[in-house]
C-alpha cells in the first residue's frame, strides 16, 4: 500500500484546526496534580521535532560530513528530550500511584 | 508504514487524554512514550534513501545517538530531585529547542531553497526562530530556577528586546512579500536564528519568580509550535498534530496560571509588575511565636490546614512537613493542605512535593474548595507562602496584586507563619496578613522549626 501523500496548504490548515479543537478538547479540565506531569509528558512529546533530523540522518551520504555532525547533536539533544521527559514523568506519576495504593490498605 | 503513523498518532491524542485521568495517567504516558518509539522508527525507515547515498553507516549512526540519548535521558530523570523538577523540564525543553535550530539550519543551508518555494522557506524561518527562542528562553529559566545570579534587568534589555522582535518580523515580512528577493534565504535564515537567540535570552530575563508556571507553560507551548511547524515542513502528520497537542496543553496550562494570578499573559510575559504604591509602606505589627508555643497550639487543634509555597521546597521541608502530619493525627486532629494554583515554580509544583513525601491524596485540597469554610480550622500554617494569602489582593484596591484569588488564611481561627525574615513575597508588596490579630509568625528555617514542632508535639 504504497501511496505517496502531499499535504497541500490547505490539507494542512484541516488538520491544523481538527488537532486544535482536539488538543483543547482533550486536555480540558485536568486536575491540579496532573498540572506537572501533563508539562512534562507533552514536553517530552514535543521533543519529535528530532524526527526532522532523522529524516536528514537517513538521507545524507557518509561523506558530507558538517551535515552528519549536526543533525547528529540535533538528533541527540531530541532524543534526550523525549526520553528524559518521558522518565521523569513516569517517576512522578508512578509517585502518585504508590501513594494511593497505600491508602487503599490503610 | 502509513498505518504506524496513524496508529502513533491516535496513541498520542489517547495518551495526552489519558494523562489528564488521575486513574489512567501512568498508562497514559506509556502510550504516548510508546506512540512516539514507533512513529520514530517509522520515520527512520521511510525516510531511508539509499539511493542519496546513506548506507549501514546511517542506520547503525542513528541508532547509536538514540541509545545514547534514551541512556543520558534516563540518567537524567532518575538523579534529579523531586524539587528539582522544574529546573530539569526547562532544560529539556532547551534541548529540544537547539534541536530544533540545528534542523531548521541544516535543512535551509544543506538543501537550497527556490524562490519560488516561498511557504517553504517561511516554514523553515518560523521554526528556527521559534526553536531558537525557546532554547535560549529555556536555559535563563533555567538558571533562573537553580538560583543563579544572572544580569540586573535594565530598561535597556527590556528595549532592545523589542527592537529585536521588530527586526524579526520585518526580517520575516521582506522575505514572504519582496516580488524579488532582496536578501539570500540562506542570509535570513542565519540573520533571523541568531536575533531569535538573543531574543530568546532577553526576553525571559524580567520574568520570574512567581511568574514561573506561566513562563514554562508558555515555553513549551511555544516548542509545541515549532514540531508543528517542522510537521508542515517535513509534511509529518505525526509531527504536526503531535506539536499541535503539545502547543494546546501548553496554550491551556499558560492561561489558567496567569488566570489564577489575575494577571494578563501579555503583562506577565513582559515582566511587569505595577510598584507604584510605596504609601501603603507602613510600620506593620508582628507578633512572633516560639516553635514550643506553636507546638502547644497544635497540640490543642481539631482541624488543622497547611499552606505550603515555594519556601517550603527551598528548605526541603516536605518529609519534615508529613511527619508533623502523622504526629498531629495521632493525635487526634484533621491535618489538610491547601494548595494554590500557582504555589512553587511550576503548575502543581506542591502536589509533586507532597506525593514525593507520601501526602495521602485526600488531604490534599485546592483552593477553591475550602476558601469558604476557612473558618473551622483552629490553626492554619503557612509554611514559605506569602503572596498566596495576602488578604490585600481583597481588601485593598491599590495593591499590585488586588484582584488575585487568594487563600483565605485570615479567616481561620488562628494562624502561624513561617517564615525566614521580614522579606516581602515576590510581589514585593507587604503581606496585610502578618498585623492581623489572629496571626503570628515564627521566624526561621521551616524545616527546623517544624523538626522543633515535631519534638515538642512528642514530648506533649
Amino acid at each position: 500500500m504504497e501511496f505517496t501523500y502531499h499535504i497541500t496548504s490547505i490539507d494542512g490548515l484541516f488538520i491544523l484546526a481538527m488537532s486544535l479543537l482536539l488538543g483543547f478538547e482533550v486536555i480540558k479540565n485536568v486536575p491540579a496534580v496532573l498540572h506537572t506531569p501533563l508539562m512534562s509528558g507533552s514536553n517530552a512529546i514535543s521533543g519529535i521535532i528530532l524526527f526532522g533530523g532523522l529524516i536528514q540522518l537517513m538521507s545524507t551520504p557518509p561523506d558530507r560530513v558538517w551535515v552528519l555532525l549536526f543533525s547528529s547533536i540535533a538528533v541527540l539533544l531530541g532524543a534526550i528530550n523525549i526520553a528524559g521527559g518521558f522518565f521523569v514523568t513516569h517517576r512522578m506519576l508512578a509517585m502518585f500511584q504508590v501513594k494511593k495504593r497505600d491508602t487503599n490498605k490503610a | 508504514m502509513e498505518f504506524l503513523f496513524l496508529i502513533a498518532t491516535l496513541g498520542l491524542i489517547l495518551g495526552l487524554k489519558f494523562m489528564g485521568d488521575p486513574a489512567k495517567a501512568v498508562l497514559g504516558n506509556a502510550v504516548a512514550a510508546t506512540s512516539v518509539v514507533v512513529a520514530l522508527i517509522g520515520v527512520a525507515i521511510k525516510s531511508y534513501a539509499p539511493a542519496a547515498g546513506a548506507g549501514t553507516f546511517n542506520i547503525v549512526l542513528v541508532a547509536c545517538l538514540l541509545g545514547a540519548g534514551t541512556i543520558i535521558g534516563r540518567l537524567l530523570a532518575v538523579r534529579v530531585p523531586m524539587t528539582g523538577m522544574p529546573q530539569l523540564v526547562a532544560m529539556l525543553n532547551g534541548f529540544g529547542g537547539l534541536a530544533a535550530v540545528i534542523i531548521a539550519l541544516i535543512e535551509g543551508l544543506a538543501h537550497p531553497i527556490s524562490d519560488d518555494m516561498r511557504t517553504t522557506g517561511g516554514l523553515l524561518l518560523l521554526s528556527a526562530v521559534f526553536g531558537g527562542v525557546a532554547f535560549t528562553g529555556s536555559l535563563v529559566a533555567h538558571a533562573k530556577l537553580e538560583g543563579k545570579k544572572l544580569p540586573k534587568v535594565k530598561r535597556i534589555h527590556i528595549r532592545a528586546a523589542r527592537v529585536l522582535l521588530w527586526t524579526m518580523v520585518a526580517l520575516f515580512a521582506l522575505y514572504m512579500l519582496a516580488p524579488v528577493p532582496v536578501v539570500p534565504f540562506t542570509t535570513v535564515l542565519l540573520l533571523m536564528a541568531v536575533i531569535s537567540l538573543v531574543y530568546g535570552a532577553l526576553f525571559t530575563l524580567p520574568i520570574g519568580g512567581a511568574d514561573m508556571p506561566v513562563l514554562i507553560c508558555f515555553l513549551v507551548a511555544l516548542h509545541g509550535l515549532v514540531a508543528l511547524l517542522a510537521g508542515m515542513f517535513f509534511q509529518d502528520t505525526v509531527m504536526l498534530i503531535g506539536g499541535v497537542l503539545v502547543g494546546a496543553t501548553g496554550i491551556l496550562l499558560t492561561l489558567q496560571m496567569s488566570k489564577a494570578m489575575n494577571r494578563t499573559l501579555r503583562s506577565v510575559l513582559a515582566g511587569v509588575i505595577k510598584r507604584d504604591t510605596p504609601g501603603s509602606e507602613r510600620e506593620q505589627d508582628i507578633r512572633p511565636i516560639s516553635a514550643s508555643e506553636t507546638a502547644s497550639l497544635l497540640a490543642f487543634s481539631r482541624q488543622v490546614a497547611i499552606i505550603p509555597g515555594y519556601g517550603m521546597a527551598v528548605s526541603q521541608a516536605q518529609g519534615t512537613c508529613q511527619e508533623m502530619q502523622t504526629a498531629l493525627e495521632r493525635m487526634g486532629a484533621t491535618v489538610h493542605y491547601i494548595i494554590h494554583p500557582v504555589a512553587g515554580r511550576m503548575p502543581g509544583h506542591m502536589n509533586v512535593l507532597l506525593a514525593e513525601a507520601n501526602v495521602a491524596y485526600e488531604s490534599i485540597l485546592s483552593m477553591e474548595d475550602v476558601n469558604d469554610m476557612m473558618g473551622r480550622y483552629d490553626a492554619v500554617l503557612v509554611i514559605g507562602a506569602n503572596d498566596v494569602v495576602n488578604p490585600a489582593a481583597e481588601t485593598d484596591a491599590d495593591s499590585s496584586i488586588y484582584g488575585m484569588p487568594i487563600i483565605r488564611a485570615h479567616a481561620a481561627k488562628q494562624v502561624i507563619v513561617l517564615k525566614r525574615g521580614m522579606a516581602a513575597g515576590y510581589s514585593g508588596e507587604m503581606n496585610l496578613l502578618f498585623d492581623r490579630a489572629n496571626c503570628r509568625l515564627l521566624f526561621g528555617d521551616a524545616r527546623s522549626s517544624l523538626r522543633t514542632i515535631i519534638d515538642e508535639l512528642k514530648r506533649i
